[in-house]
């Protein structure tokens, strides 16, 4: 019998709003299927679910908050038989769970929150591997998700993890789950037909709605970058780019283009960090367990500021492997859903690394606060006109300052160097991109 | 793959001069030197004097030692038991003989509510230095109520110590070293054991009681086991070598204690572990031995720990019912090649 | 999308509409429009190309890259759209 928990969608999460259910008792639902919507500080989230199964009982109401652990809903695996007799957490109405008192809401079984927080990342896809292949996978840096069982039932075993670490064959490329919503629904313009009083009502509840939101919002990104900056020795780097063989690429690849295939000029900048990442690998992932978990898949965290204040950094996946029209795709599909508060539960929680660029905002550098428990942040400035000695003669050119905040725990600043001087090499050859 | 460091060798003590006896005469020569070297040391036990004991064991010792150090005793195991843990109160070292394990249920009152319990309960003033000999195992067509193995009952019980000597050479010397020990020492001999032939120092030594040794060295698998077991499982390696797969072997010799650290370390090794025991796999000592792989070596298996037991069924007495009722070398042998082949 | 003719009026109120749907929270009526309007509203790379998007479903033109530099104030984009349309 599975358990369908509140997910800790991040570092910052403690507690979740169930806002609705998309299957009811008895439904059948497969293993990365959104069946849960959730109320966060970060906007609605589509909940996925891990394993397949038949959802046998659902635990909690819509519009109750609990706190990250708490088991939503039972799902009984396919084959399975119905147990007999099964001690079940008590059902959690509204009623029960406001106001928020600090009594166990339900009974959880046995640490269930601890383990989701701490394995999430691995255990979600339930890959079966021996303890030695797992804890192997983990030193070598192995995706185990991308290593081929033979043992028994096809368990993957140490063997199997020697080998892929040997191989060291690029990562199997997980298609991304295509977009399932088309983009925002263009919103009613409540403007048009309602009266002037009507009008002020809503706007005024929409906005105190808003304030709500976003003063949650605020105090999770307090409370995520608190800890950064107190659990975090920090290293800063920075490196200025010359920028116009990136630019002039750019704006012949928009020539050829019409407006809607158009890329905007931080994709470049995207798959650039992902491949100077893939060279640089120790700097694309967790710190977990007083260790340095360095991940296979490259899913940076796109830094996506909100209109009504604060920011997301939901992940674009796998961008290593990526065209830049995909990446350009997949962006546009992550601003809109981040600002129509519609992101999946995998995007907030699967970043191996940050990507924050403030070039729109005429700032020249950026230095960033790391994300816990990612070791990195990779920050663009504005590309500005400066004078540029090239070949001992002076110019003007376009140049970019790129900086880096590494975890001083997990790497070094040599380490930190090589990687703006790999993006700086990739910046130099776009076509390579 | 193969990383011989040492030599797969029987001996504690390899490279001395060496002679060879049986299993019998290594336990008797055992109890003649304890009888000569402490005069507190006798036998006592159902038919060891004028019949020289049921497995012949103790032949020859009434007349050497008399009928004071040699003591024929009624058949009432709960009666000279406790006896003998009188006796042990009092001064004396007795080694206690018990037919076959099977009957020391009947002792089993006084062997674990009296000399397990009364160190502890006297706050440390009597200690009950006591050696109880016993032989255990299937295997010879007696049926059920000669053939069990109790073993792991009394290594459940804190107070005891519980030793399964397999080679000649613990046969000969673990004995001197229990009856040293301040408190009750059971020894479980198998029965089958008594006409093995093996090799000993011509000066053989006491040695410890409470360590496990590796009688095979090997990369692919470790397989934990004790008393006649393990030489089924040495032939199964044998086999398994000449297929390419190398097991590493290890005579547990200690029930309690248990020598976690050399079969741990074994595992963290060779990642995978077998457990051999002729007992049943239910509450039984490979439960136990699996419990603490999985306490102390979790993250080190590739694959769940594998167990290779008695069936758990009264032991049968027809000839070939018993043989299926017992861990044989191909059963083993089956079990290794199925944990190896998926590695 | 054809239209046949539309006044500076009309496309400036065509405009806010699209506008309002990427900053739902500006007040229009208060745009000077000679001020940078990418700075005033908040509007950032993204915002804008699908706001250039948007605006061609709408008046049918297709505003290049080079030209991004030439709209600055919404009378640029006035003056711009109605010489193109």
């Amino acid at each position: 019998m599975g358990n369908f928990v509140m997910p800790s969608l991040g570092a910052d999460m403690e507690v979740g709003t169930l806002a609705s259910w998309l299957v009811k008792v008895g439904d059948e639902v497969k293993r990365g299927a959104v069946i849960a919507e959730v109320e966060t500080a970060k906007g609605l989230i589509e909940i996925e679910v891990f394993e397949d199964g038949v959802i046998t009982d659902i635990l909690v109401e819509t519009d109750v908050e609990v706190p990250v652990g708490t088991v939503l809903a039972e799902i009984r695996p396919i084959g399975e038989p119905v147990a007999v007799e099964e001690v079940k957490p008590v059902p959690v109405s509204a009623e029960e769970a406001h106001p928020m008192d600090h009594r166990p809401l339900i009974k959880r079984t046995n640490g269930t929150a601890a383990v989701k927080r701490t394995n999430g990342r691995k255990s979600r896809k339930r890959i079966k591997a021996s303890p030695v292949a797992q804890r192997l996978a983990r030193e070598l840096g192995i995706d185990l998700a991308n290593v081929v069982g033979t043992g028994p039932n096809g368990v993957i075993n140490k063997e199997d993890v020697e080998q892929a670490a040997q191989v060291k064959q690029p990562p199997v490329i997980e298609a991304p789950p295509p977009p399932q919503k088309p983009a925002v629904e263009k919103r009613e313009f409540l403007v048009q037909k309602t009266d002037k009083a009507d009008k002020v009502a809503v706007k005024a509840a929409e906005k105190a709605k808003a304030e709500k939101a976003a003063l949650s919002m605020r105090q999770a990104i307090a409370a995520a970058m608190a800890r950064s900056n107190r659990d975090i020795p920090h290293y800063y780097l920075e490196t200025d780019i010359d920028m116009s063989a990136i630019q002039a690429w750019l704006a012949a690849e928009n020539l050829k283009r019409s407006l809607r295939e158009r890329l905007l000029p931080v994709v470049p900048l995207i798959k650039a960090t992902a491949l100077a990442l893939a060279k640089v690998p120790v700097l694309n992932g967790f710190w977990l367990e007083d260790e340095l978990q360095a991940q296979e898949a490259i899913n940076i965290g796109f830094a996506i500021a909100l209109r009504t204040g604060g920011l997301v950094t939901p992940a674009l996946f796998n961008v290593d492997c990526k065209s830049v029209d995909e990446i350009m795709a997949d962006l546009s599909d992550l601003i809109r859903r981040t600002r129509a508060g519609r992101l999946r539960s995998s995007e907030l929680t699967d970043a191996t690394v940050t990507l924050t660029s403030l070039g729109d905002m005429g700032v020249r550098k950026v230095y960033g606060v790391i994300y816990p428990p990612q070791v990195a942040l990779v920050g663009f400035g504005k590309v500005m006109d400066r004078p540029w000695a090239v070949n001992g003669l002076l110019g003007v050119r376009p140049i970019m300052t790129a900086t880096i905040a590494g975890d001083h725990r997990a790497t070094d600043g040599r380490v930190g160097a090589q990687f703006l001087d790999e993006l700086d090499k990739l910046l130099q050859a776009p076509e390579a991109l | 793959m193969i990383t011989k460091t040492k030599p797969n060798n029987l001996l504690v003590t390899p490279g001395v001069e060496t002679y060879t006896l049986t299993y019998r005469e290594a336990v008797r020569e055992a109890m003649r030197e304890a009888m000569l070297r402490d005069e507190r040391v006798f036998l006592m036990g159902e038919d060891v004097g004028n019949y020289g004991g049921c497995f012949a064991v103790s032949m020859g010792m009434l007349e050497e030692f008399g009928p004071m150090r040699v003591r024929d005793t009624p058949l009432s195991e709960s009666g000279f038991t406790g006896a003998g843990i009188g006796a042990a109160l009092n001064g004396m070292r007795p080694i206690v003989e018990v037919m076959t394990c099977n009957f020391s249920l009947l002792a089993m009152d006084q062997i674990v509510n009296n000399a397990a319990t009364i160190l502890h309960m006297s706050g440390g003033l009597f200690n009950v230095p006591l050696v109880i000999r016993t032989a255990t195992g299937g295997g010879k067509q007696l049926a059920a109520q000669h053939s069990h193995s109790w073993e792991g009952w009394y290594a459940h019980v804190p107070g005891l110590k519980v030793i399964a000597p397999a080679t000649v050479e613990d046969a000969r010397c673990m004995l001197w070293t229990a009856l040293e020990d301040p408190n009750p020492v059971m020894i479980f001999e198998n029965s089958l054991l008594y006409n093995l032939k093996g090799e000993i120092p011509v000066d053989p030594q006491p040695i410890d009681i409470d360590k496990a040794r590796i009688r095979r060295y090997g990369d692919d698998i470790s397989i934990i086991t004790f008393g006649r077991s393990l030489f089924k499982v040495l032939d199964a390696a044998e086999i398994l070598a000449e297929e390419g797969i190398e097991c590493e072997v290890i005579d547990l010799r200690s029930l309690r204690p248990l020598d976690d650290e050399t079969y741990i370390d074994s595992v963290v090794k060779t990642n995978r572990a077998l457990v051999v025991d002729e007992g049943w796999k239910s509450v039984g000592i490979s439960a136990e031995i699996s419990a603490r792989i999985m306490e102390q070596a979790f993250y080190d298996l590739d694959m769940p720990v594998e167990r290779v037991c008695g069936v758990e069924v009264p032991i049968p007495y027809a000839k070939h019912m018993e043989e299926a009722s017992l861990p044989q070398v191909e059963d083993i042998a089956a079990a290794v090649r199925r944990m190896v082949d998926h590695g | 999308m054809k239209i046949a003719t539309i006044s500076r009026d009309e496309l400036t109120l065509k405009i806010f509409d699209l506008l309002a749907m990427i900053a739902p929270e500006a007040d229009f009526d208060d745009l000077d429009p000679n001020v940078d309007m990418r700075d005033e509203l908040d509007i950032d790379s993204f915002d804008f190309l699908n706001f250039l998007i948007d605006l061609n479903d709408e008046v049918g033109v297709e505003i290049p890259e080079a030209d991004y530099g030439k709209l600055v104030s919404l009378n640029d984009l006035l003056d711009y759209l109605l010489a193109r349309m």
